[in-house]
């Protein structure tokens, strides 16, 4: 009888998911680079051509107007409300995108009836529908909140409908051969297997969630990071424009930045966590 | 070699086939996968299903595993039917572990957690199940590795942890289909060597599927060889060497002179 063969464990920093690399440290050198040469070109251009401040107001000013911006209850209220109807019809579009995508994956017919519907409203498009919205809903959140879950559910429901087609083969074998309950091959499963798809399908989706709520805003109401840059426009005060273009993007980099976070809790199992 | 009188006269075997048959695909193009089939293993026994591709070796595993029903036919684990009107019996099949040709581990488990999976399935509670999960780490050569990510083991290793997850639960019978088949040429033999051994330690009974002869040869109590075009026991082959077995069984004239029948008869069946 030989001897059982002897594999030795290798040092974890060996095995470490994350290893510091100069690829890895790149972007938080470039970046801030990158954004400060734009700046200085932004400036050098308005200072030398002299160009009217309705057109382009110097970063300067711009920079003012946004701290002042972060000073105002009132541009606040704005951005909680943008928050709100962001947040609200993103969360519907998960629980409609997740629920219809796991059953679309799993019955065939309802595959095959849903399908054509299912790209209908895809292909409408869709912000073309905001006035409408505000019709049956009102200038009130509800419409935003609306134009948020439509525009967002798309790809959560797409990604949902893969990530469950897509599940191994051999990994059924295994629980049918353990004879797994339904709801255990979910939740063990189907459920994990599927998640990497899904964040996908979210880390898209808050993007469209956020463009919605701004978009409902731009046509309906007087609430709202969108209902301000219109206000904005109309006062010609384009400097404060371009301030609330920045709290916008911001917002939009924090919801996004957000989601990656929880890829990272989910799946760190997942190559997609690792960067 | 034998004729194909393949029912032992156990009364009590581990697994017993009566008249299993299997079809395939539709009424217009039927397939004959596995002609009307006798075969018993006793309890403890390993047994290798060898043959070409087509031959329903596979079909013939995953019928016992529970994973295809047959189209008529008796099948009984430990005297208990796997069958019984289109549903399969727990009691049965929870003495049936199965190792595939992957490894099969879900890549969002740790090594332990993925050995623990059936017993979870199964209601033992965590500190139990992982407790049990280290200690079949230890058995199959994978202590160390308990908290790491699948990814993170070599092939050789992520099978390991697959026989593992089978024996989590202590079945009295481990189904094997090629689990050694997606690996190289020398983790294959050390892999052979190690099979061995945890059988030996573990007295199960063993059906394992294999194309490879010289596999079927050093692993196997006895070898069912199967024909294709409908699938079928050509022959049963007992093959006798002494256990422990170790590599150098392998170049000794006797293991040769069974490798040689077993490859021309391959070669007139194919």
């Amino acid at each position: 009888m030989t001897d059982s063969v002897k594999i030795s464990v290798p040092p974890p920093e060996l095995l470490a998911k994350k290893r510091i690399t100069r690829e890895g440290l790149l972007p938080w050198i470039t970046t801030p680079v990158l954004v400060f040469a734009m700046v200085v070109v932004w400036h050098v251009y308005v200072k030398t051509t002299g160009i009217s401040a309705f057109i382009l107001p110097a970063p300067s000013t711009v920079w003012t107007e946004w701290l002042a911006m972060l000073d105002s209850p009132r541009a606040w209220r704005h951005t909680y409300f943008t928050i709100y109807a962001t947040l609200v019809g993103f969360f519907w579009a998960i629980v409609i995108g997740v629920g219809l995508g796991v059953m679309i994956a799993r019955i065939r017919w309802l595959e095959q009836t849903l399908n054509p519907f299912i790209v209908a409203t895809q292909v409408v498009p869709k912000v073309a529908l905001v006035p409408l919205f505000v019709v049956w809903f009102g200038f009130g959140i509800t419409s935003k909140v609306i134009v948020a879950a439509v525009l967002a559910f798309f790809p959560i429901l797409t990604n949902t409908v893969l990530g469950v087609k897509s599940i191994d083969e051999g990994h059924r074998d295994v629980m049918t051969s353990l004879n797994a309950t339904r709801w255990q091959i979910f939740k063990r499963l189907e459920l994990p297997s599927a998640l990497p798809y899904i964040l996908t399908g979210l880390e898209v989706g808050i993007v469209l969630a956020i463009i919605g709520a701004i978009v409902g805003e731009y046509l309906g109401g007087n609430t709202g990071l969108g209902a301000l840059l219109i206000a904005r426009m109309n006062a010609y005060e384009t400097d404060q424009m371009f301030a609330v273009l920045i709290h916008m993007s911001l917002l939009g980099f924090a919801f996004y930045f957000a989601i990656g976070a929880l890829r990272r809790v989910l799946i760190p199992w997942h190559q997609s966590a690792s960067h | 070699m034998s004729s194909a009188a393949a029912t032992s006269t156990d009364p009590h075997p581990a697994i017993g086939l009566k008249a299993i048959e299997k079809w395939y695909g539709t009424r217009d193009t039927p397939v004959h996968a596995l002609a009307p089939t006798d075969l018993a293993v006793p309890e403890g026994q390993f047994l290798v299903l060898l043959g070409p591709s087509g031959c329903g070796k596979t079909t013939l595993l995953r019928m016992i595993g529970g994973l295809i029903e047959p189209t008529s036919g008796e099948l009984s684990i430990e005297g208990k039917n796997l069958w019984r009107g289109g549903d399969r019996q727990s009691e049965a099949l929870s003495e049936l572990g199965m190792v595939f040709q992957e490894a099969n581990l879900f890549p969002w488990l740790t090594i332990e957690q993925n050995i623990a999976l059936p017993l979870e399935l199964k209601g033992v509670d965590k500190d139990k199940r992982l407790a049990r999960a280290r200690e079949l780490c230890k058995l199959v050569g994978i202590a160390g590795f308990e908290k790491r990510w699948p990814k993170e083991l070599s092939g050789g290793m992520r099978q390991r942890a697959a026989i593992a997850r089978a024996l989590s639960y202590d079945p009295h019978i481990l189904l094997m289909d090629e689990p050694f088949g997606a690996l190289d040429a020398m983790t294959r033999d050390a892999m052979n060597l190690e099979l061995q051994r945890i059988w030996m330690e573990t007295k199960k009974t063993v059906v394992l599927v294999t194309h490879s002869i010289g596999e079927a040869v050093f692993l196997a109590d006895r070898i069912v060889l199967l024909s294709p075009r409908p699938g079928r026991i050509d022959s049963i082959i007992d093959v006798p060497f002494p256990r422990a077995r170790g590599t150098e069984v392998q170049t000794s004239a006797e293991f040769q002179a069974i490798v040689r029948r077993l490859r021309v008869r391959l070669a007139e069946i194919s």
